[in-house]
């Protein structure tokens, strides 16, 4: 936050994942410090599939989720989820002076037309022809929007009525890292009063695993909590995670109650070299640390289990050894775009609960941590570029 | 000397370097030129057979030779365009731009040739699946980054040394202004001194024209293909998928003087207002768009009637000109039928993701001129939005200030405001 900032407050979260949804489920799920993941359907690779979520609670015209895919739905569910979790929901005056920056993928494919194409066309007289005329006839017409990027926010407009600004930030990580950072900038000069912020992934897509797998990033065969992992790679995740964040004048005019207080988000990109993410989290840390009270603060770290990424920031944060560590992808897998937003609300529950979360690791990097919980910093290094940290403190 | 902060007190955004590239050509020079001559650069697709598509035109680029994907041509537009803005306005050192980048792009995915070949490698006779192709993914360690969301800006930032975390974003048919109005929002908080904005798009590709021709948005007139584009027309069909990309270095005022740098225009307000009536077409009552154009006004401090110029979004489509024209009118009142307003579309067509940064490019070229390019094809007027459209030939007026309207599907509705160098 920059000198004479408005001090911003996280009002409400809405998350979904494979641990449930909301912040009591997931609250539960992280106490038992017993993660678990499917390793089956997508075999060998392994993946953290969204719990059963009733859609229609937060969705209420089927006709609205016939026009999404799956990744919309789990973003316009959290949203719903945030919207009531701050007490803004339905309510007109506020839905439309609040902005919103989205953190999107997209680009679900109909599994069967590809098939279907992938299979005829090397065998066709005219494969150009025949490549045409299966996309228009076999493409429903409203999977191009179901698979837009700008969509998903475009559907929570559609369905909750949030109507001043829509931006949707693509570029994995880095999204979900930037949208925040922006939505807090902007309220903290006075550019916006009150935001929605977050993103969804559907991580059930054998076709977002073959984008990781041409890099060879994906977990395979045998579960293991992120830091364990050897060689590395990341589970994909379901989640869906949206942040209201809030100016602390905004809140309290409408007699809103701060769940946290967002002090600082910031972020960097640097091509990655060895010693680079380091190099980009040691530059981050120096902007965040004079405010860190190591006694009553902890890390959430957004680490996916793919390296060098998470090789290197454990380096860091091992360097950093004052501060207790706990890497959610264990439990929720990689969401990529949400991640960073998901954290953050982690980081609240937590600083809700006051206290932090048992370790899920046998590496030792994640220790026991019994004392009072004031402060979080986030960190959200992405599997290939772009690295944030965010601080959350308990508010009041 | 002029005051350096606008009527809110906030930095004023300054243009210093502008940078495009359409299917009429590369740089500012030929297309401004092709832009005021009426010259149309829509024609009939050549990239790919088009064999049993309802649409077969495009304003494709097609001088810069075939292109792998729609993220390597993207990337190619962006960088002529930075590469042409960066050098006009001489700001930073090559490889060190000082300030952030914001990226308008289409989403990135992957394409029919890629999973084509993957497939071939799978060792799949019979039917091909997803399964096949994951057997055969490690084969194809490029396409990651390739098709990764964020690739794009990654490498442009790489490229010109941009500050931070490169942003990418849609918001559909305005991400071009978006990207724009980020920038602008950054000078203001004073968190920057300078931005590299660019709209970019380079995705006239199979899968990308039918998804467009299923949604009927499409103009079907493949048989004249430079007459296509007849926004504001009774006999409009559609718009013409464009490629292109437009760039614009921003500054405060203050950097640009301090400097010396030539100023090229003033970005003078930005408003937004989204639309949740439904997912491609605007409220019938026009009231978010009325909202968008006054926003944009309120910010810039001015009056519907500062407004000399308005750049239309105007894309040809019967829904987009009815409700821009309502818009229009509902803001500037019965000046509206005095208002030139004239659509770049009609020559370039609808360069999507790149559109409002164009065009933005364009109404800077308009005021540094003072001349306003025309809308082609105006040759059946429709007499219920009745419009000075600058009907087919370019024409002389004195400017100040102009307004470049964007509207995209998601209900995402962009105005920015642009002036000449405050005196």
């Amino acid at each position: 936050m920059a000198d004479g900032a408005r001090e911003a407050w996280i009002t409400g979260i809405g998350i979904v994942s494979c641990l449930g949804e909301g912040a009591d489920a997931h609250w539960l799920k992280l106490s038992e410090a017993k993660p678990s993941a499917d390793t089956t359907t997508f075999a060998p690779y392994i993946v953290h599939p969204l719990a059963p979520i009733n859609f229609d609670l937060q969705i209420p015209k089927k006709g609205d989720q016939r026009q999404m895919e799956n990744w919309q739905r789990i973003g316009t569910y959290a949203a719903g989820l945030a919207l009531d979790s701050a007490g803004v929901k339905g309510k007109t005056e506020v839905l439309s002076h609040m902005d919103m920056i989205v953190a999107a993928g997209g680009g679900e494919r109909d599994l069967s037309v590809d098939s279907t194409i992938l299979s005829g066309m090397p065998r066709a007289a005219n494969p150009a022809g025949f490549l045409n005329e299966r996309l228009m006839s076999d493409l429903r017409p409203t999977l191009f929007l179901a698979q837009l990027s700008n969509l998903l926010a475009g559907n929570i407009s559609i369905v909750h009525g949030v109507t001043s600004s829509s931006r949707t930030f693509m570029g994995e990580e880095s999204a979900g890292l930037d949208a925040v950072r922006i939505a807090l900038s902007r309220i903290g000069a006075g550019q916006s009063d009150i935001a929605l912020v977050g993103g969804a992934h559907n991580g059930e897509r054998p076709d977002l695993i073959m984008l990781y797998e041409f890099a060879g990033l994906m977990l395979k065969d045998k579960f293991a909590p992120v830091w364990e992992r050897v060689p590395g790679g990341f589970a994909l995740g379901s989640l869906g995670a949206f942040l209201v964040i809030e100016a602390r004048e905004h809140a309290e005019a409408r007699g809103a109650k701060a769940l946290a207080r967002l002090a600082s988000v910031v972020s960097d990109r640097r091509r990655r070299q060895p010693g680079n993410v380091t190099a980009s989290l040691e530059g981050l840390w120096d902007k965040v640390k004079d405010r860190v009270d190591g006694k009553r603060a902890a890390v959430i770290s957004g680490a996916t289990g793919a390296n060098p990424a998470t090789a290197e920031e454990r380096a860091f944060l091992a360097a950093h050894g004052e501060l207790a560590v706990r890497a959610t992808g264990t439990y929720l897998g990689h969401g990529l775009e949400p991640q960073f937003p998901m954290n953050l609300a982690l980081a609240t529950v937590a600083l809700q609960h006051g206290s932090l979360f048992p370790p899920c690791d046998s590496t030792g990097l994640e220790k026991p941590m019994s004392g009072p919980l004031a402060q979080v910093v986030v960190t959200g290094v992405g599997h290939w570029r772009g690295e944030g940290l965010a601080l959350v403190e308990k508010a009041g | 000397m002029a005051p350096t902060k606008d009527k809110m007190g906030r930095p004023i955004v300054v243009v210093t370097g502008v940078g495009v590239v359409t299917s009429l050509g590369a740089g500012k020079a030929d297309n401004w030129a092709k832009l005021t001559s009426g010259v149309s650069g829509i024609h009939a697709i050549t990239r790919f057979p088009t064999d049993g598509l309802k649409t077969r035109i495009a304003g494709s680029v097609d001088f810069l030779g075939q292109p792998d994907c729609t993220a390597a041509l993207s990337e190619q537009l962006a960088d002529l365009a930075a590469e042409e803005a960066i050098a006009q306005s001489g700001i930073g050192k090559a490889g060190d731009f000082p300030g952030p980048l914001f990226l308008a792009v289409p989403p990135i995915e992957m394409e029919w040739p890629h999973r084509l070949a993957v497939g071939a490698r799978s060792g799949s006779n019979d039917t091909v699946t997803y399964s096949d192709l994951l057997r055969a993914s490690d084969q194809f360690p490029a396409y990651h980054d390739r098709f990764l969301f964020g690739s794009v800006a990654d490498h442009i930032a790489e490229k010109f040394g941009t500050r931070g975390s490169p942003i990418s974003l849609s918001t559909a048919c305005a991400s071009g202004a978006s990207a724009i109005q980020l920038g602008v929002e950054a000078i203001r908080r004073g968190d920057t001194d300078a931005a590299l904005c660019i709209g970019t798009d380079g995705s006239v590709n199979p899968e990308a024209v039918i998804r467009f021709s299923l949604l009927s948005a499409l103009s079907t007139s493949n048989d004249n293909p430079q007459k296509a584009a007849r926004p504001f027309s009774k006999n409009r069909d559609g718009f013409v998928m464009a490629e292109g990309a437009g760039a614009l270095v921003l500054e405060s005022y203050d950097a640009a003087r301090a400097r010396g740098a030539t100023i090229l225009g003033v970005v003078e307000g930005c408003g937004e207002k989204t639309d949740a009536f439904h997912r491609t077409r605007s409220s019938p009552d026009g009231k978010p768009i009325i909202a968008c154009i006054r926003n944009a006004l309120e910010d810039a401090g001015l009056t519907p009637d500062d407004i000399d110029y308005v750049n239309a979004h105007g894309t040809s489509t019967p829904e987009n000109d009815k409700m821009e024209y309502l818009g229009c009118s509902t803001v500037f009142g019965e000046r509206i039928s005095k208002l030139p307003i004239s659509s770049n579309k009609s020559m370039i067509g609808h360069t999507l993701s790149a559109a409002g940064a164009i065009e933005a490019v364009f109404t800077v070229l308009t005021l540094q001129n003072q001349r306003m390019p025309p809308t082609v094809n105006y040759d059946v007027p429709d007499p219920a939005i009745p419009l000075d459209v600058v009907p087919n030939t370019a024409r002389d007026a004195t400017l100040k200030h102009a307004i470049s309207n964007s509207f995209g599907f998601g209900g995402q509705n962009v105005s920015l405001v642009v002036g000449v160098e405050p005196a």
